[in-house]
């Protein structure tokens, strides 16, 4: 990394330095803004009612091991709260920069786009992480209560992907964020995207097609859940109905593919959305 | 800093046209121009918000857009009027700023207190950025231009949005940077302010540059070396008296009646020849009581240029 010196004897730091800068004046305004305590609010409410669920109904399918507890609590609603995080945090994290002009107050200093985008980036992965380790602590301490300190080693890994999943989601709507000067829409397109149009594709794509949604990235993440699942499911799963008129096939990714699935997602919209900020212009 | 056939198009809209223009040195540089024309671009082609179509932006022989970090290592800019992450308080967006800018640890503190006092902002510095006004927070960034003492400073519009109090502040805080050693860029529609604060001017029309040169020679340029005065008189003046008397004095062009009590009068010449037809007239008892330029020079200048290339 190169330092240069200017007239007035001021070191500007290397890049990664000024990563660092951003990335912590960056978490500090995520952490004290409203959008982290109404996430932190609705993952305790998320987390509130499952509690509830738990302990009034009683359910078989959560009670009958430690295995089932976590799966059916945490790999049901896990990745819901990680698509909320990437929506609230990397939502208009890039085109907020342009409509709210925030662009305006740090872009003309002596620091490369690059390091304003991955400064970014990180304090959003960091900010999210509080929320995902919220929701983890609830989690644990829920199953620890039913099914004392024995925590299956297949909620560790479950654990490991959802953050993996989380830095996915963010590369992609950091991605949109950095296609549209709109905050409202980058933020509405991300949602529709990950709440509605991600699965509904999924679905049309492996049920009525027969086609396996290797491409979308809501698909690969269901190794979080399916992790926690003994034996684990089925790669292809066919179903007839109506006396095998009707045939209905679900998909399940497996490890190696859903992991490589969540890596090319964060790999190609990191890129393509740093490339996008690179070039966007502050018209 | 120095732009070499700087043009910027967004299709066949040309914002600015290969634009040269070299300024060196320790000065203040206004930089007119109509609406539109290509003053703002040009500011944003120099410090990376924006790309140019062709041509260079060079800051101490630096290409800003091919080297950033070294070409705005002693540029501090405000471009528009900037907004600061909310949740953060002066104090830690002053402080993201000087750490990005590479101040020495040692002196943070003591150069975020300057700037803030510098732009009268010590009560608010450790407040909610979301807290504060319009103007509080151009005054902000205002401070965080200042905070690396930049030899180069690029102000656009600093003013704007600004109540008259706050406008006559930010004038004041730009008159006391330019007693530093530092080289200040400042675009605004406001002819007064530029007249005030700077020493040259560069207009630009239609992405073009009209003319760059010292406010006066630019003025002595465009007016061919004619001045207008009102004079405010406490009577109505006698037209004879006018036409016999005050026309004829020396290097006076023309003498007319404005109205019942203004005397308008055109002469040729710097100052003291100003001053000298202002002793003939309070000589001749006619009821003087004020005596000001019809327009300002630069003025006159400017909507002279402006006009011929519309």
């Amino acid at each position: 990394m190169n330092e240069t010196k200017n007239v007035s004897e001021n070191k500007v730091p290397s890049s990664l330095t000024q990563v660092g800068i951003t990335m912590k004046y960056t978490f500090l305004d995520y952490f004290r803004s409203r959008r982290f305590f109404i996430l932190l609010v609705i993952t305790l409410l998320i987390s509130a009612l499952l509690t509830f669920r738990v302990g009034y109904y009683r359910p078989a399918t959560f009670l009958t091991s430690d295995l089932s507890f976590y799966s059916g609590w945490w790999g049901m609603s896990v990745t819901f709260v990680i698509v909320l995080s990437g929506i609230f945090f990397g939502g208009d994290a890039i085109s907020g920069e342009f409509q709210n002009k925030t662009g305006y107050f740090g872009v003309p200093n002596p620091i490369r786009r690059s390091s304003i985008y991955v400064g970014k980036w990180l304090a959003a992965f960091i900010a999210a992480t509080v929320i995902l380790v919220v929701f983890t602590a609830i989690t644990v301490g829920n199953g620890i209560y039913y099914f004392g300190l024995t925590v299956p080693y297949q909620f560790a890994l479950s654990v490991l992907l959802a953050w993996f999943y989380l830095a996915a989601v963010l590369g992609f709507t950091f991605f949109f964020s950095s296609l549209f000067k709109s905050s409202s829409i980058s933020i509405l397109v991300t949602a529709i995207l990950f709440l509605f149009a991600f699965t509904l594709i999924e679905t049309l794509v492996a049920d009525l097609v027969q086609i396996e949604p290797w491409f979308i990235l809501t698909y690969g993440a269901g190794i979080i859940g399916n992790i926690l699942t003994v034996p684990y499911p089925e790669h292809v799963h066919t179903q007839t109905f109506g006396q095998g008129r009707i045939t209905l096939t679900t998909y399940n990714a497996t490890i190696p593919e859903g992991i490589a699935i969540l890596g090319l997602y964060f790999i190609i919209t990191a890129v393509l959305g740093l490339v996008l900020f690179e070039r966007k212009e502050f018209t | 800093m120095e732009s070499a056939k700087l043009t910027k198009k967004y299709g066949s809209f040309v914002a600015v046209s290969d634009l040269n223009l070299r300024i060196e040195g320790s000065k203040c540089v206004g930089f007119l121009g109509p609406n539109g024309a290509g003053k703002t671009t040009t500011l944003k082609m120099f410090t990376d918000l924006i790309r140019p179509s062709s041509g260079e932006a060079l800051i101490n022989g630096v290409n800003v857009h091919t080297d950033k970090k070294k070409a705005l290592a002693s540029v501090g800019a405000l471009i528009e009027t900037p907004e600061i992450y909310p949740s953060l308080t002066p104090r830690e967006a002053l402080m993201m700023i000087a750490e990005i800018r590479g101040v020495p640890k040692a002196e943070r503190s003591k150069r975020i207190e300057e700037a803030v006092s510098e732009v009268r902002m010590e009560e608010w510095i450790d407040k909610r950025v979301g807290k504060l006004s319009k103007g509080m927070k151009q005054r902000i960034c205002i401070a965080s231009a200042l905070l690396s003492d930049p030899t180069i400073l690029l102000l656009d519009e600093p003013t704007n949005g600004l109540d008259p109090r706050g406008m006559s502040e930010v004038r004041d805080i730009v008159k006391s940077l330019k007693r530093k050693e530092r080289l200040i860029f400042m675009s605004s529609h406001i002819l007064s302010e530029v007249s005030e604060v700077c020493d040259e001017v560069a207009m630009i029309d239609h992405g073009k540059l009209v003319v760059y040169d010292t406010i006066s020679n630019v003025s002595a340029k465009v007016s061919g070396g004619e001045n207008i005065v009102d004079v405010g008189l406490q009577r109505p003046i006698d037209s004879e008296l006018v036409t016999k008397k005050i026309a004829t004095l020396a290097n006076v062009v023309t003498a007319e009646i404005k109205d019942d009590k203004t005397l308008r009068i055109n002469f040729s010449g710097g100052l003291d020849v100003q001053e000298r037809i202002l002793s003939d007239l309070v000589r001749m008892n006619i009821g003087v009581i004020s005596y000001r330029p019809a327009s300002s020079e630069l003025e006159d200048a400017y909507l002279k240029l402006i006009t011929s290339t519309l």
